[in-house]
């Protein structure tokens, strides 16, 4: 059996820690583990996707349509984008932030009222709260990222310590205690 | 040592330089070839460089593997366009250390102008050809790779997609090998190709290929995966994993060293087949070359010219099967934007109001040609904005180039924009040059260049000076601005349009990403003041919204307190965050 976690947000989000500090938490239960991420022009305030995927054996990096296990959504419009790509029964976590593209500024667009309600609608398993303000209440707007993640480890097997180790590895020791309050934040979302 | 790690295909292959005993790198920077070069940098061991294009780079390492050490040379697939001479004439004169091409194509053009296909350089320059599918085979063929070069004394194309470069996987790593240093043996009648001696390199060249063909047969790169007999896949590079995973029943070819193709080897598979597909990205070539021997075989009825193939697709095209999912929502596209405080965009406010004629280039402000700016008519290719405008002026007269400028980066100024520059001042050109200077290279993800000061392992290294180059070549008008002052510089910008002769403006600040002191909080709205008028929003910041009153609005997670609009706005309504 192969996990499929889609990450995905605005480019300058924040995306790429997340994925590397899920990727070595995916690492460190022995598994293979393969993982995507677009670099370049989509950075650049884009929509961008990470995809991590771990199991007894993984052969592609990409995730089709329709399997991946779970998705975190960094941004709502972004969460809607990629919806599709989530399994029948699959769980979706979603900061609930707007972050109006482009097209929306300049007035050639909308930015649909009610996205919340489309992603309701289309699955059944869906977790929604407001990530920059759980971190800013830990002290960094920053640490949005590692609430999300806080939430995800609540749908994954895996031990909160494994977590906590990788974390305290890959986060500079300065803002250490702002991410550790972070990564607690978000556990504690998901029992509200 | 040896243990397993999480790397990217990039790692990968700067790790498998390491081991395989590399000496000397250049590279230019590219997506998705970039990191390579940065995690090569990183080892003592090895020389790496950043070269100011790749037609340098290339020329540096063809000369650092005739100087007799392992060498290496990087690019995104349209760097070889730029590169393509010196590496047609290395096929020719052999090396003598080994020497790797390494080529990263972008098929679906993620970060790239084109998709094209790379795997035409290896036929044109006659030279083998290898394509890894993960990140551990990243390792194994560039060592494997360096083998070849120095067996056949020939350079090697390493051609990598960017879903191999950028994607992680497992790698065993070991220890680096040392290379003896070879001996420098002068042999005109190699090296030195004027006509005659070129002549009889040609033949070389031919037999070189006869007998890459045979390795090509007995290679293990090239191996046979015989599964059920009913449908059989002869695929390369990361489609093998997406292979993998839609049809696990299929039988496989998979081919490693993919120039020059193992004709038997095909054959034999095909043999062995009842139906016979190649999974292929962009052109058939593959396809086509088997094809011309007679054999049955189909792939580009079933996959598109254009963009990636995925595992949906293998799945539904050649198993028939489909996997459900939900549809598609309609959602707003959210394409990339000038950053927040980005020095870029004070003068494409101004070429935007002046509403003049813009030839661009390419770098981060290739994003000034989108709304609201729509400030650029034009791009081509890295250094060609000189170019355009010059013969625009050639084909419209000279009226024309009092409403037309060309604005190009640091980086890609000092990568081909020199030699424009050179073309208008001889060629008597009245044309207006915008040299963006934000002190680096910041498209790709933050290279220096010959004019930030520092080389590619982050010492110190001399500047080579933009305004003294165009100088030198001859401009006489050369000014420089801070693009933060609007009004610095559009005065900047009428002056040197009317000038009838070549002007260069130089608007230097650097990169916000760069220099995060510049970052200040975030400015905000005095609603009182604002009139809902929009002129904050000409210039195309993320940060500037509405709300539901119709005024501006600041999205205070997002601004980093640049300023650009308070100049902006008409009712002094936007004043500085604390
Ligand atoms: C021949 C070629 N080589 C490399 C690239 C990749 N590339 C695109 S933009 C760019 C750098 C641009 O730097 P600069 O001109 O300083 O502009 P900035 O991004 O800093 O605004 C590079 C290396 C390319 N498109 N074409």
């Amino acid at each position: 059996m192969v996990k499929n976690i889609l990450i995905v947000g605005v480019g300058g989000q924040g995306t790429i820690l997340a994925s590397r500090i899920l990727s070595q938490v995916a690492l460190s239960t022995g598994q293979d583990v393969k993982v995507s991420e677009i670099h370049g022009m989509s950075q650049r305030g884009g929509s961008v996707v990470t995809q991590v995927r771990f199991g007894d054996k993984v052969y592609s990096p990409i995730i089709e349509p329709g399997t991946a296990d779970m998705i975190m959504a960094f941004e709502k419009l972004e969460a809607l984008r990629w919806l599709h790509w989530l399994k029948e029964d699959g769980q979706i976590i979603v900061n609930d932030q707007k972050m109006n593209p482009m097209p929306v500024v300049t007035g050639v667009a909308k930015y649909p009222d009610d996205v919340l309600e489309q992603i309701r609608s289309k699955c059944k398993n869906v977790l929604i709260f407001d990530a920059l303000h759980a971190a800013r209440d830990c002290g960094s707007d920053k640490a949005a990222n590692v609430v999300l993640l806080g939430a995800l480890s609540k749908y994954m097997n895996i031990d909160r310590e494994t977590w906590i180790t990788v974390i305290t590895k890959l986060v500079p020791q300065k803002f250490l205690q702002v991410n550790l309050d972070a990564f607690a934040a978000g556990e504690a979302l998901t029992e509200k | 040592m040896m243990s397993k790690v999480l790397l990217t295909g990039n790692e990968a292959v700067a790790r498998g330089a390491y081991e395989a005993g590399v000496k000397v790198l250049s590279a230019y920077p590219g997506t998705p070839s970039t990191e390579i070069p940065e995690n090569m940098a990183k080892y003592d061991e090895i020389y790496a460089e950043w070269a100011p294009n790749e037609k340098v780079a290339m020329e540096v390492a063809i000369g650092a593997a005739v100087g007799g050490v392992r060498s290496m040379v990087t690019m995104k697939h349209v760097g070889v366009n730029v590169a393509a001479d010196p590496l047609f004439t290395s096929s020719y004169t052999g090396i003598n250390g080994g020497l790797v091409i390494v080529s990263a194509d972008d098929p679906g053009m993620h970060s790239s102008q084109d998709e094209q296909d790379n795997r035409y350089y290896a036929r044109f320059a006659k030279i083998p050809m290898i394509e890894p599918a993960d990140s551990q085979e990243c390792l194994d063929f560039v060592k494997e790779a360096y083998e070849i070069s120095e067996k056949f004394d020939t350079p090697v194309f390493m051609r990598m997609t960017t879903r191999v470069c950028h994607s992680q996987s497992l790698v065993e790593v070991h220890d680096r090998k040392e290379q003896e240093l070879k001996p420098y043996v002068k042999d005109a009648s190699k090296y030195v190709v004027m006509p005659a001696v070129a002549r009889k390199r040609h033949a070389v060249v031919e037999q070189r290929l006869l007998e890459l063909q045979k390795f090509s047969e007995e290679t293990s790169l090239n191996r046979v995966e015989m599964n059920s007999k009913e449908v059989g896949i002869i695929v390369s590079g990361v489609l093998y994993q997406y292979v993998k995973e839609a049809l696990p029943e299929a039988s496989i070819l998979k081919l490693g060293f993919s120039w020059p193709l193992p004709r038997k080897k095909i054959e034999a598979f095909a043999a062995s087949v009842k139906d016979l597909y190649v999974v292929e990205e962009l052109d058939p070539l593959i396809e086509q070359e088997v094809k011309s021997w007679g054999i049955a075989i189909s792939g580009k009825e079933h996959f598109p010219r254009c963009g990636e193939v995925f595992t949906e697709m293998i799945r539904q095209e050649i198993a028939g099967d489909c996997l459900q999912c939900k549809e598609e929502s309609a959602a707003v596209g959210r394409p990339p934007v000038l950053c927040p405080g980005c020095p870029h965009r004070g003068i494409f406010y101004v070429l935007s109001k002046l509403k003049v004629n813009v030839t661009g280039d390419i770098g981060c402000y290739s994003l000034g040609a989108t709304p609201p700016l729509n400030a650029m008519d034009i791009i081509i290719c890295m250094g060609a904005s000189i170019g355009l405008a010059h013969g625009m002026e050639k084909a419209r007269g000279k009226e024309f180039s009092k409403h037309t400028v060309a604005v190009i980066g640091d980086s890609t100024f000092m990568h081909s924009g020199i030699t424009g520059i050179i073309n208008a001042v001889y060629n008597q050109s009245n044309i207006t040059v915008v040299i963006m200077d934000n002190r680096i290279t910041a498209m790709t993800g933050h290279q220096d260049n010959p004019t930030t000061g520092f080389n590619a392992k982050g010492e110190p290294a001399p500047i080579v000076d933009i305004e003294g180059i165009c100088r030198a070549c001859g401009v006489k008008r050369v000014q420089v601005v801070d693009p933060a002052d609007i009004e610095a510089t559009m005065k900047a910008v009428k002056e040197e349009l009317v000038a009838e002769e070549p002007s260069v403006i130089i608007t230097r600040r650097p990169c916000i990403l760069l220099d995060k002191k510049q970052m200040k909080p975030a400015f905000y709205i005095n609603k009182e003041k604002c009139t809902g008028c929009g002129m904050c929003m000409k210039s195309g910041c993320p940060c500037i919204g509405k709300d539901e009153n119709g005024k501006a609005e600041i999205n205070d997670s997002t601004c980093v307190g640049c300023g650009l609009c308070m100049q902006l706005c008409p009712f002094g309504a936007i004043e500085k965050g604390e």
